[in-house]
């Protein structure tokens, strides 16, 4: 139990998605045959599935896979991707700054958490998607709306990440800093901020992971362009194996993003948990 | 007459108190933790603060470190009145707080960082305390990479690193096993005798008391109020081991165990 | 924050940005927001047209079966992830990536395989809804403690009994973590399935008033949507309270 408490109490604060979201983990700590078995079953159970066929409408795993190939040669793949990518590049960077100066104002502050922390739990837990459509009305069907559905899906959580990290910054350390006569500036920027690093970036993983939730959904309802578009229009030519190759790269491009991500996080950010 | 008292003051020697607490009270809501108490110090002695669990030793030390205002009284170092924390002490604490993304010189250092002192000085001063506690080759390590009693090492390193006259040690091994307790509280002894400086000890243990204190307060159940002042007659020029065979050392041990009992339910 | 010694709420500041909106709104600036008490009035009559009770009931229907299947799924499968380390190693990989993949990029897959009706919106529902709720099950399970199970053993608990009156109860804070978030995920899984298949329930409201620029109306959708959203996510956490005094000392 002591090698686990480096700093006092275990702390309360985790990431919002709990002790769930360990895609990093992914890539370390499962033995890589157990890995591959349960890839290649479930490959095999696609392709069986798509040779009986349960549907017109469900290629075969090889199809599909064939089909990714060709897109990924014929450059459709990566001209949609770069449309896809820039709205969520852009729209992160301005969650994360906005984010994360408000999180830690918040965190800081008792009258500013008072006014701003309700409001963002909200959004937090509402289905914001559902303002997405009113998105065009303002700012049409170009690059600014696509950027606005990342924004809007990705702050709450980026912004409550960084309060709660800030406001749960381990009180020992905060005291001890009091003790040797630490000034109030010097506690934040030597004490608390880099205590609440890990989280802070722990909500920008998950901004992202919200984002592009936010950026395919404006793709597929107001905007079409990149990867939301190259499913619409597979889907209505019913190309199903490029369509289905189309979201299939989408998530394999979200999800290894993330785990490197947090691959980032456990090796940078939070070297006293490698061991653990 | 006046001026001779003021010079007392002004020139603080071997004799007199280097902390007075003088009528300290403190109540959490309805809870009252501590009930006005008077202590005194003594100059380069180490003196222990004992009591039953919860009996708010803790709080009468983080009141004198600063940490924790008092509901009534007030605490003199060195004649003048605490209102915070200041460079005359220095604090150990239970949980260690150690920086964890920070290296053991930065951690040891960080006292001297606060106050602004240039980075070579204060690692060259952090060095030399890093080998004090024994841990020279461990600079460039984090605290997750150390055991317990070697982090609290470190934990003692950065209090005596900013050269304060009072060191406040806040149950310091009670999250180190029983081994390298023992070893640490030698070790300690050490440093008392070579630092000549003034300690306020917190712990629960009765032996651990006994074997490092010059005095032992022992406080009563909440409201804690002084209960007893001891002063173990121990020899301590003789081996560790020696002393822990003392017959001084286990009578006091047991005396202060017959005075404590009572309190354990 | 306290005011003049009064400690006030958190939740009140909710008001403070009510009156902020409505000010926005009277001051007629921008067309999307009118102001809130427009909106309440439209709202208030909203909720009494049939359209409006039938698209709630497809709504809460879609979102019942969902995220019941995603409940009565989720925990067994945590269960068996958190006992059998087979299981485990089988699934924690595609549970890992589809708790945090963009889902929204399946719906128009769903759409076709289930056709542009409520099962494509029940299983976005369950899919939104059944990773997290695995994830905090299984670390529920596996955080139970061995000597909890030992116990239960060495008295002769039967393993319908351990499981039944030990390995769930114990887990249970986690799970109902789990279902909480689950919660929060599957509202947002039925308004992106209901929006993206936009011909039942909210999403065709959704979609009629927000092509006839009908505002009001759009709004006072959003608020019940949201309102439902967290009345759902404050009742779970009530009782998440009640097993909490067990969550962080077994």
């Amino acid at each position: 139990m002591a090698s686990s408490q480096v700093n006092g109490p275990v702390r309360a604060v985790h990431s919002p998605a709990g002790w769930g979201l360990s895609l990093g983990r992914l890539f370390t700590q499962h033995p890589i045959v157990s890995r591959m078995v349960s890839l290649g079953l479930f490959f095999l159970i696609w392709e069986i599935a798509g040779r009986v066929p349960i549907s017109y409408a469900f290629p075969t795993f090889l199809e599909t896979l064939s089909a990714f190939v060709t897109m990924l040669l014929d450059g459709s793949l990566f001209a949609a991707y770069g449309s896809t990518l820039q709205p969520l590049i852009i729209g992160i960077a301005i969650s994360g700054a906005v984010g994360v100066t408000l999180g830690i104002v918040m965190g800081l502050s008792r009258t500013a958490e008072w006014l701003v922390a309700p409001l963002f739990i909200v959004l937090q837990s509402a289905p914001m998607a559902a303002l997405i459509p009113l998105i065009t009305f303002v700012y049409g069907i170009g690059l600014a709306a696509k950027t606005l559905a990342v924004i809007m899906l990705a702050l709450p959580v980026i912004v409550l990440n960084g309060y709660k990290a800030v406001r749960n910054a381990n009180p020992s350390l905060v005291a001890m800093c009091y003790s040797f006569q630490g000034t109030k500036l010097q506690q934040i920027a030597k004490i608390i901020i880099p205590d609440a690093s890990p989280v802070i970036f722990a909500g920008l993983r998950l901004g992202l992971a919200a984002g592009f939730i936010g950026v395919i959904l404006a793709e597929l309802l107001i905007t079409p362009t990149g990867i939301g578009d190259l499913i619409t229009y597979h889907r209505s030519v019913a190309n199903y194996a490029e369509m289905y190759a189309a979201v299939v790269s989408i998530i394999l491009v979200s999800t290894l993003t993330l785990a490197a991500l947090e691959a980032f996080e456990m090796r940078v950010l939070r070297p006293e948990k490698r061991r653990g | 007459m006046t001026l001779s008292t003021a010079s007392i003051h002004a020139l603080p020697h071997a004799e007199s108190a280097a902390v007075e607490v003088r009528g300290i009270s403190k109540n959490y809501k309805e809870v009252e933790a501590l009930r006005s108490i008077d202590l005194d110090f003594p100059r380069g002695k180490l003196t222990t603060l004992l009591g039953p669990s919860g009996c708010g030793k803790t709080t009468l030390l983080k009141i004198i470190a600063g940490l924790i205002e008092p509901t009534s009284g007030e605490v003199r170092v060195n004649g003048k009145t605490v209102t915070g924390p200041g460079p005359e002490r220095a604090f150990v604490f239970q949980d260690f707080a150690l920086m964890p993304w920070a290296t053991v010189m930065r951690n040891v250092a960080f006292g001297l960082e606060l106050k602004g002192m240039g980075k070579a000085e204060r690692q060259s001063i952090a060095r030399h305390y890093i080998a004090e506690v024994g841990l020279t080759g461990f600079e460039d390590k984090y605290p997750h990479e150390l055991s317990g009693g070697m982090r609290q090492r470190v934990g003692l390193a950065r209090a005596f690193a900013v050269n304060a006259e009072v060191l406040l040690l806040d149950e310091p091994f009670s999250a180190v096993d029983e081994q390298n307790r023992r070893k640490f509280q030698e070790d300690l002894l050490r440093l008392v005798e070579k630092e000549r400086k003034t300690f306020i000890f917190v712990t629960h243990s009765i032996e651990e008391a006994v074997y490092v204190s010059d005095r032992i307060v022992l406080l009563s159940r909440r409201p804690s109020r002084v209960s007893q002042i001891i002063e173990p007659k121990v020899d301590r020029t003789a081996s560790p081991d020696a002393i822990r065979r003392d017959q001084g050392y286990l009578d006091t041990v047991e005396e202060i165990w017959q005075g404590l009992k009572h309190y354990v339910d | 924050m306290t005011l003049y010694g009064y400690r006030v709420p958190m939740m009140a500041s909710l008001l403070v940005w009510c009156v902020i909106w409505e000010l926005v709104g009277q001051s007629g600036l921008m067309f999307l927001v009118p102001p809130l008490s427009a909106v309440l009035v439209a709202g208030y009559s909203m909720v009494q047209t049939s359209t409006w009770q039938a698209a709630a009931m497809i709504t809460l229907h879609s979102f019942a079966i969902g995220m019941g299947l995603a409940i009565v799924v989720g925990v067994s499968l945590g269960v068996l992830m958190g006992r059998f380390k087979a299981v485990d190693e089988l699934f924690s990989i595609w549970v890992n990536i589809f708790v945090s993949a963009p889902l929204s990029a399946l719906v128009p897959v769903l759409m076709i395989l289930f056709g542009m009706g409520e099962t494509t919106v029940i299983v976005t529902v369950f899919l939104f809804a059944v990773w997290i709720i695995v994830l905090d099950t299984r670390a529920g399970i596996q955080h139970v403690p061995k000597s909890l199970i030992e116990m239960g053993r060495s008295y002769g608990a039967s393993t319908f009994a351990l499981y039944g009156k030990i390995v769930l109860l114990a887990a249970l804070p986690e799970i109902l973590a789990g279902i909480r978030l689950g919660l929060v995920r599957g509202v947002k899984g039925v308004v992106i399935g209901q929006l993206l298949v936009a011909i039942i329930g909210y999403g065709e409201l959704f979609e009629l008033y927000s092509r006839s620029f009908d505002m009001e109306n759009f709004w006072a959708l959003t608020i019940i949507l949201f309102a439902a959203a967290m009345l759902m996510s404050a009742a779970i956490e009530h009782i998440e309270k009640k097993v909490d005094y067990y969550a962080g000392v077994r």
